[in-house]
């Protein structure tokens, strides 16, 4: 059944843009939002043999393709993330014919991104990485104002490094393997991981995934791509886009396919170290909210990595698998609190019509509802106990310190106490003190942005307060898989 | 093997002169000479098709488009283009000395490629590589291109509403 992932929102999006449906055109945002509500519950409520189940679809498509547990927390993190930038797309882009085109774009970006997600073929990894690349370039210039434009262009061409990277990549490793499968670049690593050939190769994949996940030294992109886009497509980007095209691909390579190829884990807990500590340094002296966001984002998604490099580094032990469920569980709450935090910001954005902090003040009193979720996303990012940024924080602290990282773990924690320094700046900034003069009739934003914040807020403490639930369904899984 | 290193020569020079060329329109001939030489190279290795579709292509209807794009364009003033030169010659000049750096590192270090053969390929018809065993990709690249569609309907098509 898991071709249906890729295949329904793919047949969706040509019925709905067929030339003679003019009508039916104006269904996709509807149509893009049951697909999303229906992974995330497809991830939640179906059986397990529903993913093993082959559908009648798949005697003509020759897909190879597997869901195991950490897809699986992908896909559920992918409906989320979806379902928030819908909702507040359908506040910020009141033209319905813009918001169809919206639409579209989240719907080829999901396909992206499933397709990454499920797929058991580097090629074809390749492929789908760009299918969400394209859909990421045109969806930041969405606006066509200049900034946007410049955002998508800086985009572009540091993608396209990443994709020279990641193709230069394969056929290498074509050559080495004979195949491009996972299992046969994986069996081939097993035999020939020492030759320069393969090294070079794991290399450059590597160093691509970098790029896409914008990380430290690669991070160029992100912060005006980020700032520059559309509040919707922010939170798509922040939230799973990067993710998975950047994050998600190293935890399944790193542990699935290149293991055997070298000091892998060490490079990837130096650019994890080194993205916490640029990234929240920067987050502090932001006086822009999207780009305190973004740089915030590069400084969070460096724990993730942080957590992929112990667990590549410490070979088959309890402390490589304790730190990739920290991992993986950090890259699922840090897409629902970001993503939260950006619908803030889009709220925001929405009522005063700029994200310069500077000019806020006292907004705690005007936008309450705002206020409070984002003092909850905030108090996450910092990994404050008990919301969910604070267990997976801990998880991968308590794996760095088994694998005999001591410093990596003290870095970590370090960088927590600056995150929270940022959060609070942010929080002091906007929403505490008295709301100067300029903003004094400000009304909460309407139910399009206050309901996905609320769901996500929601969220965030549920998932800290029902971690043990959380862990033995979905996180812990993802350790047996490797 | 000299012809083979004279091919590579030609590539990268023509490859320089796209990155560095003043005039856009001499840059889209100079990407289109470069995937000539490109093709001559992949017919040398034994890829006729891949030849055929980097000759059709990226040699023939890519800097099609981009040279007919060009034509709609206004030339630059003789300033301007001096002005270009300058600019261009100072922002590329140190990439043919790393081109030829890097190239030298190569050639000295007699590169090992050292791993065991791979195991013979699952199948080697291309046609049935593309059509039969890769569906996955194919839906990939189906995809990639409703994207560009998208591209232009929102930031050209919608633009020309706009105005």
């Amino acid at each position: 059944m898991i071709s249906l992932f890729i295949l329904v929102p793919l047949a969706g999006l040509i019925l709905l843009n067929l030339p003679f449906t003019g009508g039916l055109r104006r269904a996709t945002w509807g149509f893009a939002l049951a697909v999303a509500l229906a992974e995330a519950g497809a991830v939640l409520l179906a059986p397990a043999a529903w993913w093993t189940t082959p559908t009648p679809m798949d005697r003509f498509f020759a897909f190879a393709l597997a869901a195991p547990d950490v897809s699986r927390v992908l896909l559920l993190s992918i409906g989320i993330v979806l379902f928030a930038a819908l909702a507040v797309a359908r506040s910020m882009i009141e033209d319905s014919r813009r918001r169809s085109n919206f639409a579209s774009l989240l719907l080829v970006s999901l396909v992206g991104m499933n397709g990454a997600v499920l797929v058991t073929d580097l090629f074809s990894l390749y492929v789908f990485l760009e299918v969400a690349s394209v859909a990421s370039f045109v969806l930041i210039a969405f606006n066509r104002d200049s900034r946007a434009l410049e955002g998508a262009f800086k985009y572009i061409i540091l993608s396209v490094v990443a994709t020279v990277l990641m193709v230069s990549a394969v056929a290498l490793l074509l050559m080495v393997a004979g195949g491009t499968s996972y299992e046969a670049v994986r069996s081939a690593l097993d035999s020939s991981g020492d030759a320069l050939v393969a090294k070079i190769a794991v290399g450059a994949f590597i160093a691509g995934l970098f790029i896409k996940g914008g990380l430290v030294p690669f991070h160029g992109w992100l912060p005006d791509a980020y700032a520059a886009a559309p509040a919707p497509v922010s939170i798509l980007l922040a939230g799973i886009v990067t993710k998975v095209m950047g994050i998600y691909a190293l935890v399944r390579l790193a542990g699935e396919v290149f293991v055997p190829a070298g000091p892998l884990g060490d490079v990837l807990m130096l650019v994890g170290a080194v993205s916490i500590v640029v990234g929240a340094l920067a987050a502090l002296v932001q006086t822009d909210l999207k780009r305190m966001l973004a740089y915030s984002s590069i400084s969070q998604v460096g724990y993730i990595v942080l957590g992929v490099g112990c667990f590549a580094s410490a070979g088959p032990s309890e402390a490589a698998s304790l730190a990739l469920v920290g991992a993986v569980f950090h890259l699922f709450n840090h897409a629902i609190f970001k993503s939260l935090l950006f619908v803030n910001s889009a709220a925001i954005e929405q009522r005063l019509g700029t994200t310069d902090m500077n000019r806020m003040r006292g907004l705690g009193s005007r936008m309450p509802l705002t206020g409070t979720t984002s003092v909850i996303a905030a108090l996450s990012t910092a990994g404050v106990p008990p919301l969910a940024g604070f267990w997976s924080k801990l998880i991968i602290v308590i794996a760095l310190w088994q694998a005999h990282d001591y410093g990596y773990a003290g870095l970590a924690v370090l960088m927590s106490v600056v995150t929270l320094a940022y959060m609070l700046v942010m929080q002091r900034r906007i929403f505490f003190g008295k709301v100067s003069d300029e903003f004094a009739h400000v009304e909460e934003a309407g139910l399009g942005l206050v309901v996905p914040a609320l769901v996500l807020a929601i969220l965030v403490v549920a998932v800290g307060l029902l971690v043990p639930w959380v862990l033995d369904t979905f996180m812990l899984p993802v350790a047996g898989l490797f | 093997m000299t012809l083979t290193i004279i091919l590579v020569a030609l590539l990268v020079v023509a490859a320089l002169v796209t990155v560095m060329a003043a005039r856009i329109m001499w840059a889209a001939i100079a990407l289109a000479a470069t995937s000539a030489v490109l093709t001559i190279l992949m017919f040398r290795l034994d890829a006729p098709l891949a030849a055929v579709f980097e000759l059709s292509v990226c040699a023939g209807l890519i800097p099609a488009i981009f040279i007919s794009t060009i034509s709609l364009t206004r030339r630059l003033t003789p300033e301007a283009l001096a002005q270009r030169k300058r600019e261009k010659l100072r922002r590329y000049a140190p990439l043919p000395i790393l081109v030829i750096v890097v190239a030298a590192i190569l050639v000295q270090s007699h590169l090992a490629l050292d791993f065991p053969p791979p195991p013979p390929a699952q199948e080697t018809d291309v046609r049935n590589v593309l059509w039969n065993l890769r569906h996955i990709d194919l839906v990939g690249q189906i995809v990639v291109l409703m994207g560009a569609a998208f591209a232009v309907v929102v930031l050209l098509k919608e633009l020309k509403r706009d105005k």
